[in-house]
């Protein structure tokens, strides 16, 4: 089916999301829609599926305007959505899970399994999908689970397809299997909105690639572009995607885990014996898939979450630590950047001074005595702007309006202002500009030169490879081994599914 | 973060628009409540639909001698012929508004940190507990004997409170559970004390609870001489704002407090033991609700029944709700409805239904605990809620 998007333009108050967007896929077609976080492609696809109303312009299916009240009228018009975050019941079936809200009945109105059993098993072979209809969601790996999605909205008689960042949660090897049924798929005459800001899979799968910037589209580009034109495109300057970084200089052991386990919320072993050492002047890059026990290592090493008893210590400066209070972990010497800074990071509410002192409160330079020192507080912030570049009209703003890019490095700015021996980056750049990349991956890369121990934990693998001395790859709470930075993309691919190197 | 936490930070955030729309929209609906029921409006209800005039008539009138009774009743009697009885209805609104002024400051502390303090009651009954205990039973010289009766209520009260932070830290208790319950608990304490003659039991006193009056060295020094009855409560209502201020917005601990408010992720991040904090909080939060308990039990010059709390430890909910969680908002809420207090036996006089004074205090909180559905009436646009 051949999609038209014209003139598209939705505001919220002042801020205008999309401005006359211009866009045509042609039936069969891998359109790529390639933008930074925050440049209006979630919108504009919401406006697709209905779930916005646009200011203006229309939507043409096969030449037809189309007026989508929400998201029942996309998708009855044929128009199916994958979203970063998958809207399946983990108790359910697949079967059951395809036709919810859609259910095939039988005589005297029950559920119809078998019916929707068929369903699911037509189109799972007729694209290679290899999935069990009888199969409980909650079993089956995130890569399966998103091709549930995709069956889902297929069954639904989806023309046009939107997958937006689906390749966030997936392995390389999985990213290539999605990547083949996309091809499946167009090959069948479905149309796929590829929304991503990752260049290298736009280079592979893409028929035609839509740059969109500040909500508008600023160009189209062919997939056999440069990665760094791309690039340039999406951030509307030139843009040096290597990082700066020297040999480095590793001094003594600063951090040594030692056989360490501990549990997540669920009580099930999210980090099983894991053992390793990180050393002054080195960046040591924990890779993964997401929820392979990266967050739950990180948390233990501040003391957010206790080991498991009878394993070995976590040590820093020779300072044993185990299950300490945060506070304790703190004052030993470790900053610590957190994955979700919205949720562990940041008091939105805060001003960004108040923000700068949040783990400050207990001592100097914030305070003087149980008063909060305003005066030293209103100093140190003004500089902490000044040197990190945070891009806000005073420090008196909330920390809640800033731009996520902003926003990260207003912790980056507090965690690497204190005097610590060791930091954890925790996805430092996720969510984050281009621009605030590069400088964020370039103060990393500085305090690694200024000789102390960084962990990096990121599911990026253009991250890892950029910054790391060392790379650990973690699956299923395990380091499955701890490799050269030199180790080609392949085989921590494989890592990162369990295979040791 | 969960919903009603979602709410509550909507709640608290209310921005002065819908502040002062909720209060609008309360005395409109007061004051067709207060018209309406009318002993003479309901008079002309026969003659409606011969003469609609008359019924309007007698109705606006109603509602505009309810408004002059009150202000009459709380601020300036205007048909006084002497001064005393001319200025003492201001005297009353400060004297009945102190105690909900500490008591809200205390209600408001636990919103800053999260914490919904319905124990109010519970909490005040405690400190009642503990300076009736001082002031009926120990002699002191004066002065000294009321400065130690107030600092009993206040650790009573306080204990009370960290007793619910303590239950919700180590167990998981919600506060609302436990704040509720323990209304009873101590309501019951209370009058069992007050029953009992080695005690709290008045000497002398038959079998109904109730204490003996506070000793003369304990009470509550008056300001203005006996003619007034108000006394040094309001100036240690304005105290209290001044110390919440500073506790809230200029100390290392209400900093962290109002950290563990907004965001208990981030704070157990930077290192703030957030249990502990919920301990302390509601200790605190208790301490000021306990200072309204000495005001209660310390201004009184007869013997204490158990009605002594006279609501206030609900009020306040009301109090911190309208005054939006802040020291100024909170003595101002106090000070309105200290007036509606003061002046509601007036209204009563003048056969203008004083009851319409709860429903409209009651309605201004509705319509502020309700966010979404000011909006809807005046059209506001959406708060952005983070």
């Amino acid at each position: 089916m051949k999609l038209e998007l014209r003139g598209i333009t939705k505001r919220f108050g002042s801020l205008v999301a999309n401005e006359n967007i211009n866009l045509v896929v042609e039936s069969g077609e891998i359109r790529s829609l390639l933008g930074e976080n925050g440049a209006g492609k979630s919108t504009l696809m919401n406006v697709l599926y209905g779930l916005y109303q646009a200011d203006g312009g229309e939507i043409l299916l096969d030449g037809k305007v189309q007026a989508f009240k929400g998201p029942g009228d996309a998708m009855a018009a044929g128009i199916g959505m994958v979203h970063q975050h998958f809207m399946l019941i983990p108790v359910f079936t697949v079967a059951e899970n395809v036709v919810l809200g859609n259910e095939p009945v039988n005589a005297i109105g029950g559920l119809d399994l078998d019916t929707a059993r068929a369903r699911v098993k037509e189109i799972s072979d007729r694209f290679g999908f290899d999935v069990d209809p009888d199969a409980l969601v909650e079993d089956l790996p995130v890569g399966i689970q998103q091709r549930v999605e995709i069956i889902k909205a297929l069954t639904r008689n989806a023309k046009v397809l939107v997958l937006d960042e689906p390749t966030a949660v997936l392995t390389p090897q999985e990213t290539d299997e999605l990547m083949q049924i996309m091809r499946e798929l167009a090959k069948s005459g479905t149309s796929i909105i590829f929304i991503t800001h990752k260049l290298r899979e736009v280079q592979a799968v893409a028929d035609k690639i839509t740059v969109i910037r500040q909500g508008k589209v600023v160009g189209e580009a062919d997939p056999k572009a440069s990665a760094s034109e791309l690039a340039s495109l999406m951030v509307g300057r030139e843009v040096d995607l290597q990082v700066e970084k020297a040999a480095n200089k590793v001094g003594e052991v600063v951090l040594s885990v030692a056989n360490v386990s501990v549990l997540d919320d669920r009580e099930q072993r999210a980090v099983d014996n894991v053992s390793f050492e990180v050393r002054a002047g080195e960046i040591l890059a924990i890779a993964g898939v997401q929820g392979n026990g990266q967050t739950e290592l990180s948390e233990a090493l501040l003391g957010l979450r206790h080991t498991i008893k009878g394993g070995g210590d976590i040590t820093l400066g020779g300072q044993v630590l185990n299950n300490l209070s945060v506070r304790k972990h703190l004052e030993a010497g470790i900053g610590y950047v957190p994955e979700d800074r919205k949720k562990d990071g940041l008091v939105s509410e805060f001003s960004i001074a108040e923000n700068f002192m949040l783990n400050g409160s207990f001592g100097k330079p914030f305070t003087k005595g149980i008063n909060i020192d305003f005066a030293s507080r209103d100093e140190i912030s003004a500089k902490l702007i000044e040197e990190f570049d945070v891009r806000t009209q005073s420090a008196s703003t909330p920390a809640g309006k800033l731009s996520g890019g902003n926003q990260q490095k207003v912790v980056v700015a507090r965690e690497l202002s204190r005097d610590v021996k060791l930091l954890i980056a925790s996805q430092p750049t996720r969510g984050v500009d281009v621009g605030s990349i590069e400088f964020i991956h370039e103060r990393i890369v500085a305090e690694r030169d200024s000789g102390r121990a960084v962990i990096l934990i990121s599911t990026e693998l253009d991250e890892v490879l950029a910054l790391a001395d060392r790379i650990a790859v973690m699956y299923r709470g395990r380091i499955v081994g701890i490799v050269d930075a030199k180790t080609s993309r392949e085989t921590l691919g494989k890592m990162m599914a369990g295979v040791a190197a | 973060m969960s919903e009603d936490n979602k709410l509550l930070k909507e709640i608290m955030s209310g921005s002065p628009l819908r502040i002062t729309l909720s209060v609008l929209l309360g005395f409109i609906i007061g004051s067709i409540f207060m018209a309406v029921f009318n002993e003479n409006v309901v008079a002309t209800y026969a003659s409606f639909f011969s003469s609609p005039g008359t019924t309007f008539q007698v109705a606006g009138q109603t509602i505009v001698d309810g408004y002059v009774a009150l202000f009459n009743g709380s601020i300036i009697n205007l048909s006084a012929d002497n001064p005393v009885s001319m200025f003492r209805p201001i005297t009353e609104t400060l004297r009945l508004a102190a105690p909900l002024i500490m008591a809200g400051l205390g209600v408001a502390l636990g919103f800053r940190v999260g914490l919904f303090n319905v124990g109010g009651t519970g909490q005040l009954i405690m400190g009642l507990l503990g300076a009736t205990w001082i002031s009926t039973r120990f002699d002191l010289p004066w002065g000294l004997h009321m400065v130690v009766a107030l600092i009993v209520a206040i650790i009573f009260a306080g204990a009370t409170g960290g007793l619910v932070g303590f239950l919700k830290a180590k167990t998981g208790a919600h506060e609302v559970i436990v704040t509720i319950m323990l209304n009873y608990v101590a309501i019951d304490l209370f009058t069992f004390f007050l029953r009992t003659p080695s005690l709290l039991l008045e000497h002398g006193g038959g079998g109904n609870p109730k204490s003996d009056p506070p000793a003369l060295t304990a009470q509550f020094p008056r300001l203005l001489g006996d003619s007034f009855g108000l006394n040094i409560g309001i100036i240690l209502a304005i105290v209290a704002a001044v110390v919440y201020w500073w506790l809230m917005e200029r100390s290392t601990i209400g900093y962290r407090f109002r950290m563990v408010g907004h965001n208990a992720n981030a704070a157990r991040a930077a290192g703030i033991s957030v249990e502990r904090t919920y301990v302390w909080a509601m200790a605190a939060s208790a301490a000021f609700i306990g200072l309204a308990a000495a005001n209660q039990g310390l201004s009184a010059t007869s013997g204490l029944t158990s009605s002594i709390h006279a609501n206030i430890g609900f009020d306040a909910i009301t109090v911190a709700l309208l005054g939006g969680s802040r020291a100024r908002g909170v003595v101002v809420a106090g000070l309105v409805f200290g007036a509606f207090k003061a002046g509601s036996p007036t209204m009563q006089i003048l056969g203008v239904s004083p009851e319409v004074l709860g429903i409209v205090q009651a309605l201004i909180v509705l319509f502020i605990a309700a966010p979404p559905l000011i909006r809807a009436i005046f059209r506001l646009p959406k708060a952005e809620v983070k």
